[in-house]
């Protein structure tokens, strides 16, 4: 009798400190199978299939492949129990061609030396089999995403692997590609491999998958045959309906423009296509707009397109009137623009520098606190130090002296947002501002964002956080795919209408 | 919390640096052992007793003094290695910003009969000079700033011994007295020799460059620049989004970092010291024991003042080895050990916060 | 003229082995800049054997050089691998303190055995005249060197081994994204220290090699001049492939070579150049190419990152 089954993994539970990551989730993917695994940024996915991987050891739960319960120890395991993954980041070597990367690690040899022949006749007749078109000669470089993503496939096949994982494999592709990845996998499927296809789009999931499993917040929500859902009902089941918190703000008084943003495109770093395309949008004093959707779809290019950390590559930025498209950092700084970045670690802190010099990254040059030989004023530093702390409530070990990296996470946040704020900027770009803080210091900061709105300045948040996108901002505009899909009305839509155009599974024609 | 105590990176950086000499000393040590088991002992103690071999107080003093007269240009080659790596850069060039400085004030000297000011001036500017050349090819042609300043050393020697050969006694390969041939230059004393029994070599030099430590300290620790300077080579990206200008920080700081090495080269043979030997086949050490001093100094300035004496006093100690077991090099063998060690200590610092950035 | 073309290939010779080795360490992923130090033991390793071997026949003796020399580069390298793979220590202060490390160490043994044989010798000088004939061939005129072959013989080996074996195609894989070579099962830890062991092999012979171009009797406290340096400048001209790195040698071969043989010709005496400038000659070239090539070259892109298995 033949197990149903490829894979199950039934009431997994791991358990990281202070946060239950999954919460006896159970997933059977069937043989020949497309099963679909949805949730938001945070919802336990990637934890699940780490487990998968043998890179965690759940607390609770058994997997079994073929109806036969297996121990998972490293990745080398899930290889031999032919377990492949596509990941969202490629793991190719880019200077290598298509046939080495797929060749690496099991390259056919004899005393040593490479067997190419044979290994190439193997990867066509795959190629042709399932498919994936691909020159086995050209080098990963020169070649599009899409042929990137195929040979990754490729060497999933080539490892005679059954079971197929693809993490958001969508997200760097282009429609045609999307397209394209679509009928490979049902041909895949066809051909009778078992594949997981981990992602939030919902038009792409109805596509293409024949079930479909929800996680949220790290719990099991359900498996639904696509063939009797709706978006609305995954969308619902993706983002449940609970709110953490409200925040409390009057109507919005836009005034003047102080962002003008026309046809901003930004090339990407990771990939050929460019991350940001043809983006155009205004941010008025007395408002916070904010730039919704999935990570990756553009929101972090579009901050470095608007802050000078990259160039642009079209378009133009004017900032209450004037062009700053080419301006320097410290121009668009000192015209009035304060930045709250994406990654406090990367960009928003010297770790090592203490609390107060931290305090005066954006300002340090000012005459304030540097006089005109040159040196530090220490000691209006040390004031200027001590009354942010005070006003923002920022808490360390020894006050201002205290050395960034020693402080905990919300309190270099707050430091970053004091910072920022108290340069009395007319334009604060403030990207997920609350991102792994606690529900205290996230309440904080977005009275700091009302705040800083109602005393007609201009923000625009960058929010990955459903919560927070439907509850602080007055304007949504929608990112997908580096481009703004639509705009929203917090008051008027829901977060199912929400998770719609998130997902890609609506757009409307956006002026700006 | 154990954390606490260990947390002061003075303390911290101590410890290391004892740990490093100890472990160095120990190796050397051992080394002795297998080249001659009979006077290891004995050799390893005079290393580290340099002038204390002498009986006379006197004479203790005297050779104090000539350790100090060679700690000054070391501590400033030092300071160069240390100026550059706060932003991030590996200055292994000072090594020829040193002997750049040296030919320099050498030649106004002894060529032009300049007086000691003006050629302690063209030494600054002909290190900085050379530390200009390793800047402009970092930061406009991303080439290596180690591997352009081993080139710029070895170009700095055979340049130096070329343009010093005009300079040179007819009837041996080294420059000509500064006493005799350039008076003018020899920095004064101040009546500082009279401190060290009468060296006449000890100078305004050694007093000048603690001065000039501190204020590289200064600079580092007080002054906008030391600021942006600290900050770019804490974090890059950080420095980049509050909007610092790298490409200048970088070509200033190697400018700086290379007067730093000529005027080590100055304070040096402008004592009188030493005459070049003008047909020189390898890069003076100096530069190469400063990044010994700088990493062992905890890469603080004012801890670069006792490691470069530290550096300098071993490296003098090893000439009073008894010559008919070792040779003198066992103290180049202990303080490139010791930079070695260096290199685990800094890893052990790092790992330590990357654990805590992980978390 | 026959003098220039014998003393290019000499010097292009030990080029092509050093910078191999440093082609070799770079593409599993770490920065050998002890290249310098990994020669003055190899050339120390094989001078020794010529020094104490007895001559029973040529090949004995170059196998034996050879040996010695690729012994102590190997077991020098292995300081660096041990300190930049396992303890992910700083590449440079760890490739500097070898560079010393390496002529100081020399010099200490080196004396150390000369005043062991006789008291009054306090030099750190090896003569090797008679040792040294057993690795010269004349040709009309022309000296040829046997490790002018080995040199040839370790390009075609070295492009074999990058380009047409499992090993290299892994050792590549580590130094330009160690997480996708993790992601197939190679170990990359195991990869870097065969890059480097390798490196320590060919830096080895070099060190050898070039004690060996022109003289017959090697100084240790001198080093190499920088030729482990000049050898990483060679490697980056050759963009980290073989053939290239073959020809960029030559070339500072010649330019090197020139400072040994000028005089030999009628139109650079007649110039009046000083011997100081041929000898800077092939540092100054290099600087100029660097700067031509550094910009836009193709370095193993995880180059000089330790790799740390945990951070995903």
């Amino acid at each position: 009798m033949e197990a149903q089954y490829a894979i199950e993994m039934l009431n997994i539970t791991k358990r990281f400190p202070g946060i239950v990551a999954n919460d006896n989730i159970t997933l059977q993917l069937k043989k020949g199978e497309i099963h679909a695994l949805l949730g938001e940024n945070g919802a336990g996915k990637s934890t699940l299939m780490s487990v998968l991987f043998g890179l965690y050891q759940p607390e609770e739960g058994t997997i079994k492949k073929d109806g036969k319960v297996v121990s998972i120890k490293d990745p080398n395991d899930a290889n031999d129990l032919g377990i492949g993954m596509v990941h969202q980041h490629f793991k190719l070597v880019e200077c290598f061609s298509v046939l080495d990367n797929i060749i690496l690690g099991v390259e056919p040899n004899k005393h040593g030396f490479l067997q190419k022949k044979e290994a190439r006749e193997k990867v066509l007749a795959l190629s042709e089999k399932y498919g994936l078109q691909i020159d086995p000669d050209a080098l990963i470089e020169d070649i599009t995403v899409g042929m990137q993503q195929r040979t990754e496939i490729l060497k999933m096949l080539y490892r005679d692997n059954e079971i197929l994982i693809f993490d958001e494999p969508t997200a760097v592709l282009t429609p045609q590609e999307i397209e394209e990845l679509m009928q490979i996998m049902k041909n895949l499927a066809a051909e009778g491999k078992s594949i997981l296809f981990i992602s939030h789009k919902l038009n792409e999931i109805m596509a293409v998958a024949d079930r479909c499993t929800v996680l949220r917040k790290g719990k099991y929500i359900g498996t639904v045959d696509t063939k009797s859902t709706t978006m609305e009902e995954l969308s619902a089941m993706m983002v449940g309906r609970n709110v953490n918190f409200h925040v409390e703000k009057g109507a919005a008084k836009p005034g003047e423009v102080v962002l003008n943003v026309e046809h901003m495109t930004v090339a990407s770093k990771v990939h050929k296509n460019n991350a940001v395309r043809d983006v155009s949008f205004r941010v008025r004093a007395g408002e916070i707009v904010c730039i919704a959707g999935i990570d990756g779809n553009g929101q972090t290019e579009l901050v470095y397109g608007l802050t000078g950390l990259e160039p642009l590559k079209e378009g133009k930025i004017e900032l209450l009137g004037e062009d700053i498209t080419h301006a320097s950092i410290r121009k668009r700084s000192a015209s009035g623009m304060s930045h709250i970045p994406e990654d406090r670690h990367k960009h928003g802190l010297v770790l090592d520098y203490s609390l107060e010099y931290n305090m005066i990254l954006q300002r340090y040059f000012e005459p304030q606190f540097t006089n005109k030989a040159g040196f530090l004023k220490r000691k209006e530093i040390r004031e200027y130090a001590n009354q942010l702390i005070e006003q923002y409530d920022v808490r360390s070990g020894q006050g201002a002296v205290t050395i960034a990296r020693s402080m905990s996470g919300g309190n270099q946040q707050k430091a970053i947002v004091a910072r920022e704020i108290d340069k009395d900027p007319q334009l604060l770009v403030a990207v997920q501002p609350t991102r792994g803080l606690d529900v205290g210091a996230i309440e904080y900061i977005h009275k700091q964002l009302v705040a800083q709105r109602d005393a007609g300045k201009a923000v625009l948040l960058v929010s990955l956080e459903l919560d927070e996108v439907m509850d602080v901002p007055d304007r949504i505009l929608v990112m997908y795919e580096g481009e703004i899909v639509g705009e929203l009305d917090p008051k008027q839509t829901t977060e199912e209408e929400l998770g719609l155009y998130m997902a890609g599974a609506k757009r409307d024609e956006v002026k700006a | 919390m154990k954390k606490n105590l260990l947390k002061s990176s003075a303390v911290q950086s101590l410890i290391a640096s004892l740990i490093c000499i100890v472990l160095g000393l120990l190796i050397g040590y051992i080394v002795l052992l297998f080249i001659n088991p009979a006077g290891a002992g004995d050799a390893i103690m005079t290393v580290i007793k340099n002038f204390f071999t002498y009986n006379r107080s006197e004479t203790q003093l005297k050779y104090l003094g000539s350790t100090l007269v060679k700690t000054a240009p070391l501590l400033m080659c030092a300071l160069s290695v240390l100026f550059a790596y706060k932003v991030g850069l590996f200055n292994i060039g000072a090594a020829g910003q040193y002997v750049a400085g040296a030919c320099a004030c050498l030649y106004a000297a002894l060529g032009w009969g300049w007086s000691w000011l003006p050629c302690m001036l063209f030494a600054i500017l002909a290190g900085a000079a050379f530390g200009a050349i390793v800047g402009l090819l970092k930061s406009y042609c991303n080439v290596n700033e180690v591997i352009s300043g081993i080139m710029l050393n070895w170009i700095a020697l055979y340049t130096t011994n070329m343009i010093l050969t005009n300079v040179k006694e007819v009837a041996s390969p080294y420059t000509y007295q500064m006493k005799s041939a350039g008076p003018d230059a020899i920095l004064p004393s101040l009546g500082l020799d009279k401190l060290f029994s009468n060296n006449e070599y000890v100078t305004i030099a050694i007093p000048l460059a603690i001065i000039i430590a501190i204020l590289v300290w200064v600079v580092l620790e007080k002054t906008k620049f030391g600021y942006e300077l600290k900050a770019t080579g804490f974090n890059k990206n950080a420095a980049k989004y509050c909007g610092m200008a790298e490409r200048r920080n970088i070509i200033l700081t190697l400018v700086i970092a290379g007067a730093l090495a000529g005027l080590g080269g100055s304070l040096l043979y402008q004592t009188g010291y030493e005459q070049w030997q003008c047909t020189h086949s390898s890069v003076p050490n100096m530069g190469f024991n400063g990044i010994a001093a700088t990493f062992l100094g905890g890469l603080n300035p004012i801890g670069t003042i006792f490691s470069s004496f530290f550096i300098q006093h071993i490296t003098a100690g090893g000439a009073y080895v008894d010559k008919s077991m070792y040779c003198s090099q066992i103290s180049d063998l202990i303080s490139s050990l010791i930079i070695y060690l260096c290199g685990f200590v800094l890893f052990l610092k790092h790992a330590g916060c990357r654990r805590r950035r992980r978390r | 003229m026959t003098l220039l073309l014998q003393y290019t290939l000499i010097f292009a010779s030990v080029l092509i082995l050093v910078a191999l080795g440093g082609c070799f360490s770079e593409h599993s992923g770490v920065i050998n800049l002890g290249l310098e130090g990994i020669m003055v033991l190899g050339a120390l390793g094989g001078a020794l054997v010529m020094k104490y071997m007895p001559a029973v026949s040529p090949f004995v003796m170059i196998l034996g050089t050879v040996l010695g020399s690729v012994l102590l580069g190997v077991l020098y390298s292995a300081l660096l691998a041990v300190a930049c793979i396992n303890f992910k220590a700083d590449q440079t202060i760890v490739g500097t303190a070898l560079n010393m490390l390496g002529v100081a160490a020399a010099t200490v043994i080196v004396k150390a055995i000369n005043t062991a044989a006789n008291p009054d010798d306090v030099s750190s000088t090896i003569q090797y005249a008679s040792a040294k004939k057993a690795f010269l061939v004349n040709i009309g005129g022309f000296e040829f060197n046997w490790f002018m072959l080995i040199a040839l013989i370790a390009l075609v080996i070295a492009y074999v081994t990058l380009y047409k074996t499992k090993f290299g195609l892994r050792l590549m894989a580590c130094g330009e994204h160690p997480q996708a070579a993790d992601s197939v099962g190679i170990n990359v830890y195991k990869m870097r220290w065969a890059g480097v062991l390798i490196s320590g092999v060919l830096g080895g012979l070099g060190g050898i090699c070039y004690i060996l171009a022109g003289v017959s009797e090697w100084k240790f406290e001198n080093g190499v001049a920088g030729f482990g340096f000049l050898a990483l400048a060679v490697m980056i001209f050759g963009q980290w492939k073989p053939s290239r790195i073959a020809l960029a040698a030559l070339l500072f071969g010649l330019f090197r070579a020139l400072s040994n043989v000028y005089f030999g010709f009628d139109f650079l005496v007649s110039l009046h150049i000083p011997g100081s400038v041929y000898n800077m000659l092939p540092y100054i070239i290099s600087l100029i190419v660097l700067a031509f090539t550094s910009k836009k070259s193709r370095a193993p892109k995880a180059e000089g990152i330790p790799y740390d298995k945990g951070s995903r």
